[in-house]
């Protein structure tokens, strides 16, 4: 009965679910469950008010509430041959295709964008889910490549904002090639001594992942985003095991080594500008001030946790690692 | 709280007085204690200069350990703004033994990192007592290597009793750990200063302390080994540590006879954790000389410089 669940179940849900949100007003938070009105969500950038969880933001929205004064210049990407395999999966690539872009009013899935950060010049490039799951195909990697040639030229830090199911099947070895290229780009930015900063939203995986998001100077990933190489499905489909609760969130990745710090949101520009600026040797920014927002200092955590010192009893045994060397 | 250590004995008993006394005058119970008081005061001030100015290396060692010493967390939030910690190996895990990121010294871009031993029960759980895996070490490097390129001097404190003795540190190569953070360390061409704000134990130490400039504070140590683990190595006896320390050179004064560090910082009467202001202050300065001092130089002479010093360790005692 694949043909049910596959197919006729989630359209018939799907067709209720529109019923329950009558033209979309209202937005049904995953991990909550709470409904909350568009509007609001728009105003606080797609985050869930009451629960923080972080909702896919479209890629001129995420530029908007980035750059200052929500101003920014889109960079021109070089086009890219359509459609060298002649794809036909369910449907034909060029229909996909157009159907993304008219849904997305992007050419493809990555943007790239001049701005100012704090008055200070930056180039971004931002990757958006609802463009065929973020894919990684020739158009987007000549967009990556692009955004880090503009920034290498312009003298600017790089930010990218990705978001990716991985590589674009329908463009074959053609899209794996796009790892190796991405690759070349950072290497070639990297030699110029600017800053790469990588923001990892929801979600960012496979080839995306494998190449030149994980390959930032500093990497910074919203709250709860799911990060890794192999999508949890098929992982469990692999190892037939049920994934342990919060694998592969972000959260995860920062206690595995892979990423710096989580940050909300709403702090991303005060975070960013401020890494940015101490790299570039630029002064200290007035508006952020001596913390930027939300970085937990080390000394608060100590004092968070500061106990009655009576009842210490290590305060007055620490143990020195007798044998450490 | 103050907590006092076996050889200040003298000291606690005088202060024990004159908090009796206070009680008492509190009370209604005695007359006009005021001269008693400073009386005992002076006298138990005088007596911390006299120990202190004696600190046998084992004492020091205990000065070094004390609970509430300050960390490294201290000197960051009172030296540095705009203070980001990073995170992760990009291999394994996170490390909090050894804490790294960038911030600003009096607005100038600097790269921290250091052990952290935590001041608390929960916090010295969570940051592994100062003694890190190689993750931490591989952290290190990362923002190292991340300083020199951006060129930003890196700043790095030292108070670790030793590298994480354990399974999991050996499986996943500490010493590889280590000697690759070492040849990071000798490779900058950004200048770079440790300060050993504690204890120095050995390569968990040297692997952020091979810099232009290494300074320590007054009575922190600097070891071959832990003073237990050299004990045990030595007379198979970890309780014979303190004539490990005192036999072993541990002390800032012996290292500078050495030429194996370029200078001390002096720490208040009754050492660091009596005052801790007192002691950021002046560590601060020393870091406002190293920067000026080495404002300019080109890369390649900041590299040479250091290689030189390394080089030539041991090779021509006075």
């Amino acid at each position: 009965m694949n043909w049910i669940n596959d197919g006729v179940l989630p359209k018939i849900r799907s067709f209720l679910n529109k019923k329950d949100t009558p033209e979309n007003l209202w937005v049904k938070c995953p991990e909550s469950g709470e409904m909350v009105f568009y509007r609001d969500l728009e105003a606080n950038q797609w985050v869930v008010p009451n629960s923080g969880y972080h909702m896919k933001i479209k890629a001129r929205d995420r530029l908007g509430h980035f750059f200052d004064d929500a101003a920014f210049t889109e960079v021109e990407v070089p086009d890219v041959p359509v459609d060298p395999l002649k794809f036909r999966g369910i449907k034909r690539y060029t229909d996909q295709l157009r159907d993304a872009r008219t849904k997305t009013s992007m050419k493809d899935s990555v943007l790239v964008a001049d701005g100012k950060l704090f008055g200070r010049d930056l180039t971004a490039a931002v990757q958006d889910f609802d463009f065929m799951g973020g894919t990684l195909g020739m158009a987007a990697g000549s967009a990556v490549v692009a955004g880090l040639d503009r920034a290498r030229e312009r003298k600017t830090p790089f930010v990218l904002f990705a978001a990716s199911g991985g590589a674009r099947m329908q463009e074959g070895m053609l899209s794996l090639m796009q790892m190796p290229r991405t690759t070349v780009a950072v290497e070639r930015f990297r030699e110029t001594g600017l800053p790469y900063v990588v923001v990892f939203t929801n979600p960012t995986t496979g080839g995306v992942t494998a190449s030149y998001a994980m390959l930032g100077d500093v990497h910074i990933a919203e709250p709860g985003a799911l990060i890794g190489f192999a999508g949890p499905r098929v992982i469990e489909n692999t190892i037939r095991e049920k994934l342990p609760k919060g694998f592969q969130t972000a959260e995860y990745l920062r206690e595995h080594g892979m990423v710096d710090m989580v940050v909300h949101r709403h702090n991303m520009r005060n975070v960013i500008g401020s890494l940015t600026g101490i790299f570039m040797k630029a002064p200290a920014i007035d508006e952020i001030g001596d913390k930027p927002a939300n970085v937990v200092n080390m000394r608060d955590v100590v004092v968070a946790a500061e106990g009655d010192a009576e009842e210490d009893e290590l305060l007055d045994n620490p143990p020195i690692g007798a044998h450490a060397e | 709280m103050q907590s006092y250590l076996d050889f200040e004995k003298p000291v606690a008993e005088l202060q024990g007085k004159v908090q009796e006394l206070k009680a008492l005058a509190e009370s209604g119970e005695a007359g006009d204690i005021d001269e008693e008081v400073t009386r005992l005061e002076e006298r138990a001030a005088e007596q911390l200069k006299d120990i202190y100015k004696r600190l046998t290396p084992w004492q020091k060692t205990q000065v070094a350990r004390h609970p509430s010493r300050p960390r490294l967390s201290d000197y960051v939030s009172g030296l540095i703004t705009e203070f980001t910690p990073l995170a992760g190996d990009r291999k394994f895990s996170e490390d909090a033994a050894i804490q790294a990121g960038f911030g600003r010294f009096k607005g100038q871009s600097v790269a921290v990192l250091g052990h952290e031993k935590g001041s608390t029960t929960e916090t010295r759980l969570k940051h592994n007592f100062g003694m890190a895996h190689p993750e931490g070490y591989r952290k290190a490097i990362r923002i190292m290597e991340m300083a020199d390129r951006f060129g930003i001097p890196v700043i790095s404190f030292v108070d670790t009793a030793g590298a994480w003795p354990g399974i999991g540190a050996e499986e996943r190569g500490q010493a590889e750990a280590i000697a690759r953070s070492t040849d990071a360390s000798l490779m900058l061409k950004v200048p770079n200063l440790a300060i050993v704000i504690g204890e120095g134990g050995s390569g968990g130490a040297i692997a952020i302390a091979t810099t232009n400039r290494v300074l320590m504070l007054q009575h922190s140590i600097y070891t071959v080994a832990s003073p237990e683990a050299a004990a045990s190595i030595l007379w198979r006896d970890a309780a014979k540590a303190q004539d490990a320390a005192n036999a072993m050179g541990v002390t800032a004064d012996h290292l500078m006879e050495f030429g194996i560090i370029d200078g001390i910082i002096e720490e208040p009467v009754g050492g660091a954790h009596r005052h801790p202001a007192k002691i950021i202050e002046a560590t601060g300065k020393s870091i406002s000389t190293f920067l000026s001092d080495f404002e300019g130089m080109p890369g390649e002479d900041v590299r040479e410089h250091r290689r030189e010093k390394f080089l030539n360790m041991g090779q021509a005692l006075a």
